[in-house]
């Protein structure tokens, strides 16, 4: 492949998602206006932060007056899972020089993970062109995230009444689609079990803490299956051997 | 709503944290290696983050846990959950459970 050929590559294997994903830059936009912010700031977070979940749930907060830093800090523990991506691709730009890893890291998102993941795993993107087919979901990604929610804030504007519809569920609905295509074995199921209990559990807790305190919970609950299966299987073998 | 200037600041440190989990490791790419520890827990981030974030939006739009068949978000959600677990594919989860949502909020009002 060209670089070129790379870059519609990963754009068109891109445009699933995007269909997909099409509302949510809407719902975000026409929320943050219906909220009573002011239509640069969605724009100017679409632009800037370019990290959707961590945008929806900065809204929640927004609205609720949570001091600047703890939504800064909630950014960092919702975004956290970037880290896993980062950490898988690191293989595929470390040979790329500072400002291609630069804009490749700004555009690092679920969507642009999940849609060029699989190509890279059956070999058709490699080190060779990847980060060519990369560029081009994350261009096609970031256009749609920014086109989509300046339509959202215009209609947000247009419709008056639109918070009340309960245009959020789309992002647990989101959610849910990325939460289920990882719950494979039984250390994610706990994980998944201990970090929602504990989420309603611990909700009334002040500054989303109950939040952050719940997915710590989670993953730490599936460590510790892990660990444990890792013991009993090995515990197991030896009794045989 | 808070003012401007504490938005701008918002804003900024967003872009900044979140950049910097993004680029942190792709800075060092080139010579680092992550310990097995943080690998392992890194894993559990997506599911536990994502699940503490929705769970009490299900299970309690009115700040109180609501199981109830009246609970739009909790249909919607179950029926998400279900066809996500049944067929892996986020795009059908999405559609069915805004669908289902949407129709429940509809039948229900």
């Amino acid at each position: 492949m060209t670089k070129w050929e790379a870059m519609r590559f990963g754009a068109l294997v891109s445009v699933p998602m995007m269909l997909g994903n099409l509302p949510f830059g809407m719902i975000f936009g026409s929320l943050a206006v219906s909220q009573g912010l002011d239509p640069w700031v969605p724009i100017a977070m679409s632009l800037i932060v370019f990290a959707g979940s961590a945008q929806f749930v900065a809204l929640g907060l927004f609205a609720v007056s949570t001091p600047i830093l703890i939504i800064i800090f909630t950014t960092f523990i919702v975004n956290l899972r970037h880290l896993l991506y980062s950490a898988d691709y690191m293989k595929y730009v470390k040979h790329l020089p500072m400002a291609w890893r630069a804009v490749l890291a700004f555009g690092l998102t679920d969507e642009t993970y999940a849609a060029t993941k699989p190509y890279f795993v059956n070999g058709k993107l490699d080190e060779t062109t990847g980060h060519w087919a990369y560029l081009g979901s994350v261009v096609a990604f970031y256009t749609m995230w920014n086109l989509t929610t300046i339509i959202g804030v215009v209609a947000g504007e247009l419709i008056p009444g639109m918070s009340e519809w309960g245009l959020e569920f789309a992002m647990v609905a989101t959610f849910l689609g990325i939460i289920t295509t990882y719950l494979r074995n039984s250390a994610y199921w706990i994980s998944f079990v201990v970090a929602g209990t504990a989420a309603l559990f611990l909700y009334k807790l002040p500054n989303n803490l109950g939040m952050l305190l719940a997915a710590l919970l989670g993953v730490l609950a599936g460590v510790a299956v892990q660990h444990l299966q890792a013991h009993l299987t090995k515990t197991k073998d030896d009794q045989h051997a | 709503m808070p003012d401007t200037l504490s938005l701008i600041l918002t804003i900024f440190g967003m872009f900044v944290v979140t950049f910097s989990i993004r680029f942190v490791l792709y800075a060092r790419a080139h010579r680092i290696q992550l310990p097995v520890w943080l690998e392992e827990a890194l894993a559990y981030v997506p599911v536990a983050v994502l699940t503490a974030i929705i769970m009490p939006m299900m299970l309690m739009p009115n700040k109180q846990v609501d199981l109830s068949w009246h609970n739009p978000w909790l249909l919607g959600g179950l029926a998400a959950f279900i066809i996500g677990l049944s067929f892996k594919k986020p795009l059908l989860t999405i559609a069915v459970g805004v669908a289902v949502f949407f129709a429940s909020q509809f039948l229900l009002a």
